[in-house]
Parts: structure tokens; C-alpha cells; sequence
């Protein structure tokens, strides 16, 4: 009876004493132990579409305004669905995304505030050099049409779908439905369509490897030319524009947001400052700039002028 | 069509970079390399100081359901890490009955989730490890007349060496899983303070080959490897003694 009672003792022992040092352990990993420079540097932490992170142009932009605000970004590359489910779950302060649609439904629910549009590009189909559905000189739609087609009869013919409800992913099942196809008819129509499940850079080498189309953003694509045989084939028309926005995680609904840092971050994109970064990122490494600014463009790219210029206040 | 040797060249001049950046010590490698191991080394001491009382209270305990529960034990060593991921990300996210805490994309929320993975590794091989010592010993240490307690940390000196080399399994698993990683850090690099980063070894390779930053991933995967291979030769030495 009393070894049983040690026993029980010693069990209890063992559990405090794991406990706390378990608690040490934890709360050492907490506390930041180098010397943080006075005031304390603040996180902002930012789900983004793949396409700004890929290319580098995040890492750029961070690395000149972290200094600038005494800010550290911390940014974690998803597609647009993602960065909007994370968004809408408070789960980051800032998303950066590229599908007008779903940015309206998501401010429209009061998960998110303040949206400023601060670059844009082109969506691009891609494809391999022999072009086995001639698809060079078309419309983008056309072009969707004629892949379908010709992927019926001829095996040659792949598309690489990013299938991952990305922005990239949005538009083109917006392409599918304009060329006059219904979107999971689509997906189950056969072994010509392929759906990657990951972000643009890893579908664009996915397309390499197949041979295969592909729908991507126009910067993802030129930072990935050098190791890709593909070329563009359709670069033109409105449907191909692709908006750029940002907006702030609601602070009524999660009141953890870091708000004023976020305003920082936005206003500052939209500055000309930042719109001059934007505009030269990747022009001497690529050649071209991979985005544009969005500075002055608001009637081209069909968004209200305030949304491209006015700080937030 | 490229032939076989033109087609190793990349791959050459990848390795060939990522030995540059190993013997120039790049400070990126250098952190990734650091985070991985105080994320993994601190869920390996969390979970050992649960699971080695757990597996001692469960291999000499007599309770209804021990065997089944030591089975389900040995079933959890396959939780596949995506799973857990899922599981932790889906309590520690803002919405979630953690959310307060702020776990998410956070070094101390990927602990978590390898805690989780190193528990049942660490109990059911102590489990295994104290059952193992031999009969005769544990009935000589009773038969001296030693108190339960005396009992247990005899057996569990016994049993050191096993248990050790369980430890050091876990340490190997949990280093280098990715799934869980990968859903709960997020693979944040945080250039600008060290103890908010999740990049680790396994996230890095995974998401930076996308990227194309491909000698990056080599120099990391030469790492992983070799952080397997003292893994392995401590466990041997320790099974030999």
C-alpha cells in the first residue's frame, strides 16, 4: 500500500516537474532573444497569390520598406483562395490577391477593409514552340476553344491547369466559360486536362516536362524563362488583364490586425515610391518589367481612381 | 531531346553551387539549418518528458484496455504528418479554440505539431524498451526489497540505451517531415528577426525548388541527409553497447 502510494507520488513528481519545464522550454522559444533595437520592430504578416513571391518582387519590396518602417514582412506564398480563406479567418493581416470577383464577395462580408489596386500585368497562354494547336495570333478564348478541340483528336495537346483556385485558376475558368464550356465538363473530359494543384512557378515546370499549355501571369513566366522551353503564344486582349490588389484583414472582426503597419504597407505600395519599385523590378535581370505600376491607369484597368491613388487614411 | 550527360550537367552545376554555399557558410542556409534543429530538438525534449513517464506508467501498470491502448499507440507511429498538420492548424488558427494564442505560422505552433508527432514514437518505444528488460533482472531488483519507485528507475536505467535510440528515431522523423511543416509555418522566411521564421529544411526544399532556387535545395537536402546519418550512427553505437 505505501509502495503504491509512492508510486503515485513519484508519477506526480514527474508530471509537475515535465510541466514546467515544458513551460520553460515554451516560453523561452517566445521570448526574442536578441537585442531588439528600441521601439520594438513589428511583424506584418501577409498571405499573397504565389505570382508576387515567386518572382522575387515581395522579397524586393520587404527588404526596402522593413528598414524604412522598422517593420519585418513575413509572407507566406498561396494561391488566391487560400490568402482569402486565411484573410477571412484572421489567420494574417494583409492579403494581396488578383481575382476582382472574390476580392468584392470577401469585402463585401466585412472580412476585409480598404482595398488598393497597385500593379497589374497579363495573363499569357503558354505552350511549347511546335504549338500543336496553333494557337499563335488567336484571342485568349479562341485559343481555349481551339486547344479543346484539337485535344480530342490529337494526344499532343495538353493543358496544365493550376487547379487550385488561385486567381490564375479564376480566370481561367472564366476563359473556359467565355469560349462556351462548362468548367467541370471540362475537368473530367479526359487525359489532355491536367490539373497541378500548386502555384504558378511549380505548374509552369509541370508544363515543361508535359509539353503541355498553360495559362500564367506574364511576371511568373518571365522569371521562369531561363529554365523553360515554352514560349508565349496568346499575350493580348482585355480578358488577360490581371489587377493586383491588397487589402487589410477587418480589425472590427479580428481585432489582432496590425492596422496602422498595414496602412503603412499599402499606402506605401501605392506611393509613388513604391509604384516606381514596382515598375523597375526585373527590367535589368529580364529585360522587361515583370509589373506595372497601377499609378494613373484606373480607367484601363476598370477600377475606381481612388483605388489606385488615395492613401488610406 | 537532350541526351543523359547533357542532361546531368544541371544537376552538376547545381551540386557544385550548393558545396559554395555550404563552405562559404550562407547565412540562409545557416538559419534554416538553426531553426530546424531548436524546432525539432525542443518537440523532441517536450515530448520525451511526457512519453517516458507515459510508457512507464503504461508498460508496468495494470489497468482494463492496456493492450489496446499499447496498439493504438503503435498504430499512431504511421499519423501521417499532413494529418497532424490539419489537426493542429485547425485548433491554433485564429478562429480556433486556440486562436488567442497566435500559434499560426509561428515557430512554437510547428512544435506543436511535431510534439504531436514524436508522442506516440517516443511512449510505444519505451513501452517496448521497458518490457524488454529481462525478467530475471526486474525479479532480482524486486527481490532486493526496492521500492516501486526504486523499481522503475532501475528498470529504466536498464533500459537507457533503448530508449535513447528511441529519442534519436523521433528526432530523425520529426526533422524531417514536411507536411505538417509546411500547413502550420507557412514557410515564412521573416528576414528581419530569426524567432519568427518557419522556414525550415524540409519546407525550403519544397517550396523553393518551385521558386527555382534549385542549389538552395540541394545544400539543405545535403544537410537533412547529413543530420540523418549522425542520427543513425549515434543509434548504432548506442545499440552496440
Amino acid at each position: 500500500m505505501l509502495q503504491r502510494m509512492q508510486y503515485t507520488r513519484f508519477l506526480f513528481v514527474i508530471s509537475a516537474v515535465m510541466i514546467v519545464v515544458a513551460g520553460i522550454t515554451f516560453s523561452g522559444c517566445t521570448t526574442p532573444t536578441p537585442p531588439t533595437p528600441t521601439p520594438p520592430q513589428q511583424d506584418l504578416l501577409i498571405a499573397t497569390t504565389t505570382s508576387l513571391y515567386d518572382t522575387g518582387l515581395l522579397d524586393h519590396l520587404g527588404g526596402i520598406f522593413g528598414p524604412e518602417y522598422n517593420a519585418n514582412l513575413r509572407v507566406t506564398a498561396k494561391g488566391t483562395g487560400q490568402a482569402l480563406e486565411l484573410g477571412q479567418n484572421g489567420d494574417v493581416d494583409v492579403v494581396m490577391v488578383h481575382d476582382r470577383v472574390r476580392e468584392d464577395t470577401f469585402l463585401q462580408n466585412g472580412y476585409g477593409v480598404d482595398r488598393r489596386v497597385f500593379a497589374f500585368n497579363y495573363f499569357i497562354i503558354v505552350g511549347p514552340p511546335s504549338d500543336p494547336a496553333n494557337t499563335r495570333n488567336m484571342t485568349a478564348t479562341q485559343a481555349f476553344d481551339t486547344i479543346y478541340k484539337k485535344a480530342q483528336t490529337n494526344p499532343k495537346v495538353v493543358f496544365v491547369s493550376r487547379g487550385d483556385a488561385s486567381g490564375t485558376h479564376a480566370r481561367e475558368q472564366f476563359l473556359w466559360k467565355n469560349a462556351g464550356y462548362n468548367y467541370s465538363a471540362i475537368q473530367v473530359s479526359g487525359p489532355w486536362y491536367v490539373e497541378s494543384g500548386t502555384g504558378m512557378g511549380a505548374t509552369l515546370l509541370i508544363a515543361e516536362e508535359k509539353n503541355a499549355y498553360t495559362l500564367s501571369d506574364v511576371g511568373t513566366f518571365l522569371a521562369y524563362k531561363g529554365n523553360l522551353s515554352l514560349v508565349p503564344l496568346v499575350d493580348q486582349g482585355d480578358e488577360l488583364l490581371n489587377v493586383y490588389s491588397a487589402m487589410i484583414v477587418n480589425p472590427a472582426k479580428f481585432p489582432d490586425t496590425k492596422v496602422q503597419l498595414s496602412k503603412d504597407w499599402i499606402n506605401w505600395l501605392i506611393s509613388s515610391k513604391g509604384q516606381d519599385l514596382i515598375a523597375n523590378y526585373g527590367v535589368s535581370t529580364y529585360g522587361q518589367p515583370l509589373f506595372h505600376p497601377a499609378l494613373g491607369k484606373w480607367e484601363l484597368l476598370g477600377v475606381s481612381q481612388a483605388e489606385t491613388q488615395d492613401p488610406i487614411p | 531531346m537532350a541526351g543523359f550527360l547533357e542532361g546531368l550537367s544541371p544537376i552538376w552545376q547545381g551540386l557544385l553551387q550548393a558545396f559554395n554555399l555550404l563552405i562559404s557558410l550562407d547565412a540562409q542556409i545557416l538559419r534554416i539549418t538553426a531553426l530546424s534543429l531548436i524546432i525539432t530538438m525542443s518537440a523532441v525534449i517536450i515530448g520525451s518528458l511526457i512519453s517516458i513517464p507515459l510508457g512507464s506508467v503504461i508498460a508496468y501498470g495494470k489497468f482494463r484496455g492496456r493492450n489496446t491502448l499499447i496498439w493504438l499507440i503503435q498504430t499512431l507511429y504511421a499519423f501521417p504528418t499532413v494529418v497532424i498538420g490539419l489537426i493542429v492548424f485547425l485548433f491554433i488558427r485564429k478562429t480556433g479554440p486556440f486562436g488567442p494564442l497566435n500559434l499560426l505560422f509561428t515557430p512554437q505552433g510547428m512544435i506543436i505539431g511535431q510534439t504531436v508527432l514524436v508522442l506516440p514514437i517516443i511512449t510505444g518505444l519505451t513501452i517496448s524498451a521497458l518490457v524488454a528488460v529481462d525478467l530475471t533482472i526486474r525479479d532480482t531488483i524486486t527481490s532486493l526489497g526496492a521500492t516501486r519507485l526504486q523499481f522503475l528507475i532501475s528498470a529504466l536505467k536498464e533500459a537507457r540505451f533503448a530508449i535513447f535510440a528511441a529519442i534519436a528515431l523521433a528526432f530523425g522523423r520529426a526533422i524531417s517531415e514536411v507536411g505538417a511543416a509546411i500547413i502550420i509555418g507557412g514557410n515564412i522566411a521573416s528576414p528581419g528577426n530569426f524567432w519568427t521564421s518557419t522556414r525550415t529544411l524540409t519546407t525550403a526544399i519544397t517550396l523553393e525548388t518551385g521558386k527555382g532556387d534549385i542549389a538552395l535545395s540541394i545544400a539543405l537536402g545535403i544537410i537533412l541527409l547529413l543530420i540523418a546519418l549522425v542520427i543513425n550512427v549515434i543509434i548504432s553505437i548506442v545499440q552496440n553497447r
